[in-house]
């Protein structure tokens, strides 16, 4: 089972887990991560904005790496797009497989490409005023990981 | 006519989120001439080596070599924002 969307609307992860691991009948394990925007002082809003034609299609070959790399039932990793506030999800990443090393690894390694190199700008407001957030070097550090 | 697409910063720099750029349908665009057609800001920022360019959403392996025609999407991309 696999199901990668984009979402520009508030979702919740909940609804979408429950309907996911019961589309996988005979899973061993089921791994769910959840991100959400964080309460950094003086952050009152988050923007995501995308490219249609690259950052789905992004988001489909991810999923097919993630596929190739570990032995998966199944995959969903949905992230929103446009404006969030703290403490709404941003994204969810659920892996079911036959066993919890290959659910666990498929979600760390999606999340640290979709952090990373997913086609994704955000911008955040502080004090009213908008800022651009730039790549960090912990980002290459994270991708690194996994080009072993 | 051609559209440019300037995406997270490059939009501000643009002052909009889609440029259209006159264009005859018999003459093609290259990347300098890209530049030219832009506002002076958004031009400039273009020469860092971590944008990439994409035309029709097939990104460009090197944007220097760009060719664009009539009716192309040509989108700028800075790099993404990361965790």
């Amino acid at each position: 089972m696999r199901d990668i969307r984009l979402l520009d609307r508030m979702f919740i992860p909940g609804t979408l887990i429950g309907p996911f691991t019961n589309a996988n009948p005979g899973l061993g394990g089921v791994c769910t991560f959840v991100g959400e925007v964080r309460s950094d002082t003086g952050v009152e809003a988050l923007e995501l904005s995308h490219y249609e034609p690259l950052t789905l299609p992004g988001m489909h070959e991810l999923a097919d790496r993630a596929f190739a790399r570990f032995t998966l039932m199944g995959l969903l990793m949905v992230h929103r797009v446009g404006l969030m506030r703290p403490g709404e999800p941003i994204v969810c990443v659920s892996a079911a497989a036959l066993h919890r090393r290959d659910a666990i690894d498929a979600v760390d390694f999606c999340m640290d490409h979709l952090k990373s190199a997913a086609w994704f700008w955000k911008r955040e407001k502080r004090d009213g005023q908008w800022h651009w957030i730039e790549p960090r070097e912990q980002d290459h550090s994270d991708l690194a990981r996994w080009q072993a | 006519m051609a559209t440019v697409v300037p995406l997270g910063k490059l939009a501000d720099l643009a002052g909009a989120p889609s440029l259209p750029l006159p264009l005859a349908l018999s003459t093609g665009l290259d990347w300098e001439g890209l530049k030219a057609a832009l506002p002076a800001a958004l031009a400039e920022a273009l020469d860092d080596p971590r944008i990439r360019v994409a035309v029709n959403g097939a990104l460009l392996p090197n944007k220097a070599k760009l060719q664009a025609n009539a009716g192309d999407e040509i989108a700028l991309l800075p790099p993404v924002s990361g965790g």
